[in-house]
């Protein structure tokens, strides 16, 4: 019985490898198994090579495993590009058509199997992905019966015949298999699992999820990879509540649309990479500069320019954090999991409109694309604060401009949105005094400055570092931000069984930078390890920046386009210590 | 009931004596009252440009900017508060330069508000440089051979953008500014009316005599119909835009807002933006 399970689909893109994936890992889902997925795919629509790796465990799952155990491959492309990963207790099944060859050092067997043929005869061939399934299920020793209700959701509405086809292909890949490898079937079952229901989704839809559970009515999006999901999900249902989404011209009008429906007072938001969060810097400064609340969600890429538009990275961190000019306070807020996805979306919403700014939230691709369970979100936990809001003024008639920009204590002015009685008054991007009149008297420039900055110093933010340190004197600090937190929790395990004392910082918070806590992390440990997808070291020098560790700090960095894998981040976090 | 007068607020314009942009900030106010709007019930949404100051001028909500956004920023406020009057406006380097993608997707879009550009010619606020309405030949500061390019033709644009209300009027005659902003304001989608604003410290050529010699009132040419297309692309051709009126009026249109499904009947932001437990439930389901 395995306690971990591999499995990667792959095949030229569009020919159905995504749904092949999709199936299996809804079905391993519902069997109540832990998943996390990770796709391989080029930026094209029709050809080039794509893959699905899924890795399964009847525990918690927290990261893309290094090796494979069964490789389902489509193309002769799909082998040569993945064999690698395999082990002598691998296996490969391959689509018998394209006469599949074993490449040289390759030491998993490989097994070809009539995919396109059985699906031929069974009357189409797009049904060979179920027949590949059917095949999986065989070693896992999986009934065809468990994708049943997944099959059903699929084709149903095509009618019984469709579903019965289908499932027919399912049984058929099995028997398939089971009379080429005979008693080797169900070699790889897994231990069972615990058969509790959890949500599989990427982290996108967790984002998306989150903004409406915030309250969020209105979007205004421009198409791009990897965020586009957010933008698509937003169509879908924001009907249902009322709420509408603008796909603009560009990203200018997209920042700049959801500043305008945040001044009308509905919660808005956009969501971009790299290229458009680049367009939308002018827009974040006004945000800044008028008070309005604005969130940005910003899912990295590989960059610069277009760069590695569908590969990951994490190089945007330096410019979320300091690209717009003059200066502004914001907010920049980087989850992790799925569940600080969903979560800290809300909490970014509420940021933005309790301190009246700008707030981005940054993913990479690898956290908003890659499928994982997670336990289902704790509806009681969803809190909407909205700030200072203003509903309606005492004195309506008063002809004097509300002091939309008054000077308080806490920086944060009381709000009032257009349309109410008496609550007239300017705003301005142009520096301005406290009813939002423009002034350049030097004396007002400092009050508003000051006051603007001072609202961070009011910030609440849940846990601004997920800290793992159960060493008071370590030998190593851990720290990374976004999708590495699963390579990294498992390097730390690794690492404290081989007697290396490690802790495990990930920041949450890079804006404004929780340094006073991460010192006291800091201090603890005799090396710091900072680990990145980019070729700079961002978050190295953010750190440096703010609690100065020049010394013991180093990093480990990954830019290639693709994430950390646990074995591959071990070897490299050695090599440093 | 509100008069032009509670449109004003106490704040001084910073524009040159005898600038254009004075008539239009007058026309908007008398406009404003005419259609029977409360001064909160009105938003202005600017540019950057002398001519983008003008909704500090105006006693209504106002929100200045950055150059060439003002028409997002409007419909976005329009979006979440369908309620509200919304006015955009700005200048010709404001709409038509840094702005026009905006421009001729708001005119797509149809969104129910009103833009207004107040068009010198000329960029006011950086001290005197071609803008793309300037004429070939323009000499400024950044063209001192004379503007190599042509200039841009708001109206033909506009019309071939899908546009449903498009007017031009002149400084001078606020009493047809007026009547026009009052027609842009009543008609339900995006009215767009360019406004000849003279100014007077940085353009000498296209001066307030010169617009006098050479404009033509649509109310003055026989059979002129504007709600035929092909015939106010046709007018506006052969007078090479040089005419004022109401051009073009599409009154079947539906606006933008009319047509999004789903969208709320209330205000967005009037609706109770909490999920029920249930919703919530639904809406995750799905991920199961
Ligand atoms: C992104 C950006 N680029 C340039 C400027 C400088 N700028 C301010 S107003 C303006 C042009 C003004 O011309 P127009 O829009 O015609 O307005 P006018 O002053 O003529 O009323 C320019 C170039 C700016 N504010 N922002
Ligand atoms: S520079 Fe021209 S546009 Fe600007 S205020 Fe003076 S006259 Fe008006
Ligand atoms: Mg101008």
């Amino acid at each position: 019985m395995l306690h971990q399970l591999s499995w990667k689909v792959g095949g030229q893109q569009g020919e159905g490898i995504e749904s092949t994936g999709e199936i299996f890992a809804t079905a391993m889902n519902r069997l109540g198994y832990h998943l996390y997925g990770y796709r391989h795919f080029s930026s094209r629509i029709k050809g080039g090579h794509t893959n699905n790796k899924i890795t399964v465990r009847p525990t918690q799952v927290r990261s893309i495993a290094d090796d494979l155990d069964i490789l389902v491959a489509f193309d002769q492309e799909t082998i040569d590009v993945n064999y690698k990963e395999l082990t002598a207790s691998s296996i490969i099944l391959a689509d018998a058509r394209f006469e599949p060859a074993s490449p040289e050092g390759c030491t998993a067997p490989l097994f070809a199997v009539p995919f396109t043929e059985i699906a031929t005869e069974l009357g189409t061939s797009l049904m060979k992905n179920m027949v590949a399934i059917g095949a999986t299920a065989a070693l896992l020793n999986l009934e065809e019966t468990v994708f049943q209700s997944v099959v059903e959701e699929i084709f149903g509405r095509k009618g019984e015949e469709v579903v019965a086809k289908n499932i027919e292909a399912i049984q058929k890949g099995r028997e398939a298999i089971a009379e080429q490898i005979g008693d080797r079937v169900g070699e790889w079952a897994l231990a069972p699992a615990d058969g509790q229901r959890r949500l599989f989704m990427i982290g996108n839809d967790a984002i998306a999820l989150g903004a409406i559970a915030a309250g969020s009515r209105f979007m205004a999006a421009y198409p791009i990879t990897p965020a586009s999901e957010i933008m698509e999900y937003m169509i879908k249902k924001l009907p249902l509540v009322g709420g509408a989404v603008i796909q603009t011209e560009d990203e200018i009008a997209a920042a700049t649309m959801a500043i305008g429906a945040n001044y009308g007072g509905v919660r808005s938001f956009t969501a971009s990479a790299g290229p458009g969060l680049s367009l939308m810097v002018e827009a974040i400064g006004l945000s800044g500069m008028t008070e309005q609340p604005l969130v940005i969600i910003d899912t990295q890429r590989g960059g610069p320019s277009t760069g590695l538009p569908t590969k990951q990275e994490q190089s945007d961190l330096m410019a979320m954090l300091y690209g717009t000019h003059g200066e502004i306070p914001k907010v920049v807020i980087a989850p992790s999991t799925m569940e600080e996805a969903f979560f800290d979306t809300i909490q970014a919403f509420n940021i933005a409109e309790q301190l009246q700014l700008p707030v981005i939230l940054m993913t990479d691709l690898q956290l908003s694309l890659g499928k994982q369970t997670v336990a289902p979100f704790d509806y009681s936990k969803i809190e909407i604060k909205r700030g200072k809001i203003v509903e309606a003024l005492e004195d309506e008639e008063s002809k004097d401009y509300f002091k939309r920009y008054e000077n308080t204590e806490d920086g944060i002015s009381p709000r009032i949105l257009p349309g109410t009685k008496g609550g007239i008054h300017h705003v301005t991007g142009v520096e301005h005094d406290e009813t939002g009149k423009p002034s350049e008297a030097t004396g007002n420039r400092r009050t508003q400055m000051d006051k603007r900055m001072r609202k961070l110093n009011y910030l609440q933010f849940d846990t601004p570092i997920y800290v793992n340190a159960p060493h008071e004197e370590a030998d190593v600090l851990l720290v990374g931000f976004n999708s590495t937190r699963g390579a990294i929790e498992e390097v730390q395990e690794t690492l404290n069984a081989e007697g290396i004392k490690t802790n495990h910082a990930h920041v949450r918070l890079l804006f404004p930078f929780p340094a006073e806590e991460m010192a006291k992390l800091a201090d603890k440990a005799k090396k710091i390890i900072v680990v990145e997808n980019n070729s700079t070291g961002q978050l190295a020098n953010i750190m440096k920046m703010n609690i100065g560790v020049h010394a013991k700090t180093t990093n480990v960095l990954k830019y290639d386009g693709t994430p950390f894998l646990p074995r591959e981040l071990t070897n490299l976090v050695k090599e440093k210590i | 009931m509100a008069t032009f007068k509670d449109f004003r607020n106490a704040v001084k314009p910073n524009w040159c004596p005898g600038c254009g942009d004075f008539s239009v900030q007058a026309a908007i106010q008398r406009a404003a009252a005419n259609v029977g709007y409360e001064p909160h019930e009105l938003a202005v949404i600017s540019g950057i440009g002398c001519s983008g100051r003008i909704s500090g001028y105006i006693n209504s909500y106002g929100f200045h900017g950055i150059h060439g956004r003002a028409l997002p920023i409007a419909q976005g406020l329009k979006m979440a508060n369908k309620d509200l009057k919304v006015i955009a406006s700005g200048g010709d380097g404001d709409g038509f330069a840094i702005g026009m993608g905006h421009t001729i997707h708001a005119i797509r879009r149809n969104i129910d508000i009103t833009y207004i550009v107040m068009d010198n010619q000329i960029y006011g606020l950086t001290k005197g440089q071609t803008s793309p309405r300037s004429a070939a030949g323009f000499v400024t500061k950044s063209t001192p051979g004379g503007a190599i390019e042509p200039s841009l033709k708001p109206l033909e644009v506009a019309l071939t953008s899908g546009a449903t209300f498009v007017a031009q009027g002149f400084s001078t005659d606020i009493k047809e500014l007026t009547a026009l902003i009052e027609a842009g304001l009543n008609h339900k989608g995006f009215s767009f009316i360019n406004v000849f604003s003279p100014c007077v410290t940085y353009n000498k050529v296209n001066t307030y005599d010169w617009f006098k010699e050479n404009l033509t009132k649509l109310s003055d040419v026989e059979g002129y119909d504007h709600t035929d297309r092909s015939l106010a692309m046709q007018t506006v051709m052969e007078k090479e835009g040089l005419v004022t009126g109401i051009i073009y009026h599409n009154q079947e249109t539906t606006s933008y807002q009319e047509k999004v499904t789903g969208y709320s009947e209330l205000p967005l932001t009037d609706i109770d933006i909490s999920l029920s437990e249930e919703q919530f439930d639904q809406l995750v389901k799905e991920f199961m």
